[in-house]
């Protein structure tokens, strides 16, 4: 794949095949969120949700972690308007992405933008800051990756309210270690670029630290700032892969 | 419409706005100093450090095992190649030893 892509790099290709090579990029996605909804599913059911409240909240909300946590608080009594801003919070960390993609996007009329900004997810975000290093980065090409992700998302979300007793012991089968070995991958995907290691280490270590006297998900947002104050400190002609 | 319908709506709309609000504090900014931009470009680094790290302090030899094996396979392989292999290493480890 990666040589045919290549090969096509100088000339501008169709809508269609880009938006047919955005939607091969959302694969691995599938494969690692699926579980995820799935499992999203069957617990909004367990919490007392119908199978349309869940596929509503993944239609609308779109965003894993958040959607857990505002599941599992769906289940005890808890006023409303801290469910929502427990959601908020661990969305929190796209205020980031949107900040650093939007210079992106900007060539694209207002509609894609805003539909853009609906889909930014997380691997969305990595794919695209990554292909924006190189080259504009096509809506069309965005969109398929997008769309592909949200679909099968909602698709596992039903399936897992629907027939979410069938699903094994989700400890047996990893479930609570997939995510952060798949972060782990993207991260990794990043290594050639600036200040990568210092970062990783500032963050992570901040993050760590963050977790145990802060708590979760706070420790994303301020994780996050300990390595974006490193790259804001350090001066940007000494900032060499 | 009952009252979960109610805050999945106003979670999606929080949501939304944590998904373009960035970008609509910066875009009111001319130019971006170099340094911001130094900045916007750790995002990724930074951010998605943060997912997996914490995950490190209650991790058990066997995910450790999972993590180092698949962070070794990241350097040579796709994404694709690196998750199965860290969820395959994670799944036989917790079922057979």
């Amino acid at each position: 794949m990666s040589a045919e892509i290549i090969t096509q790099l100088p000339a501008r290709r169709s809508s269609l095949s880009e938006f047919l090579d955005g939607a091969r990029r959302a694969i691995p996605v599938v494969v690692a969120s699926s579980p995820f909804a799935v499992l999203f599913g069957a617990l909004a059911i367990d919490n007392g949700l119908t199978p349309f409240d869940a596929l509503f909240m993944s239609m609308t909300v779109f965003g894993g972690a958040s959607q857990m946590v505002g599941i599992e608080l769906f289940g005890h009594k808890i006023a409303p308007w801290l469910i929502v801003l427990s959601i908020f919070a661990v969305n929190f960390r796209h205020v980031l992405y949107s900040a650093a993609i939007g210079r992106h996007f900007a060539h694209w009329p207002l509609w894609q933008q805003a539909l853009a900004y609906f889909l930014l997810t997380d691997p969305q975000f990595a794919e695209a800051e990554s292909r924006a290093q190189r080259e504009r980065v096509p809506f069309a090409w965005y969109f398929g990756m997008g769309l592909c992700i949200y679909v099968f998302w909602n698709m596992a979300t039903l399936a897992g309210a629907l027939f979410g007793r069938l699903i094994p012991d989700p400890h047996a089968i990893g479930l609570d270690f997939l995510l952060p070995i798949y972060f782990l991958g993207i991260v990794m995907g990043f290594r050639k670029r600036p200040m990568w290691l210092p970062l990783v280490l500032v963050s992570g270590v901040a993050s760590m630290i963050a977790y145990k006297f802060v708590g979760s998900p706070w420790h994303v947002s301020l994780g996050a700032l300990a390595g974006i104050i490193l790259a804001l400190i350090v001066p940007p002609s000494s900032q060499k892969a | 419409m009952n009252e979960t319908i109610w805050i999945i709506i106003a979670s999606a709309i929080a949501t939304y706005f944590t998904r373009v609000g960035g970008h609509l504090v910066l875009s009111r900014f001319e130019t971006i100093h170099p340094r911001i931009e130094a900045a916007l470009n750790a995002v990724p680094a930074a951010v998605l450090t943060t997912l997996v790290a914490p995950s490190l302090l209650s991790a058990g030899p066997r995910e450790m095992i999972a993590i180092v094996v698949a962070g070794l396979v990241a350097l040579r392989g796709g994404i694709m190649t690196m998750f199965i292999t860290g969820a395959l290493v994670l799944i036989l480890l917790r079922n057979f030893t």
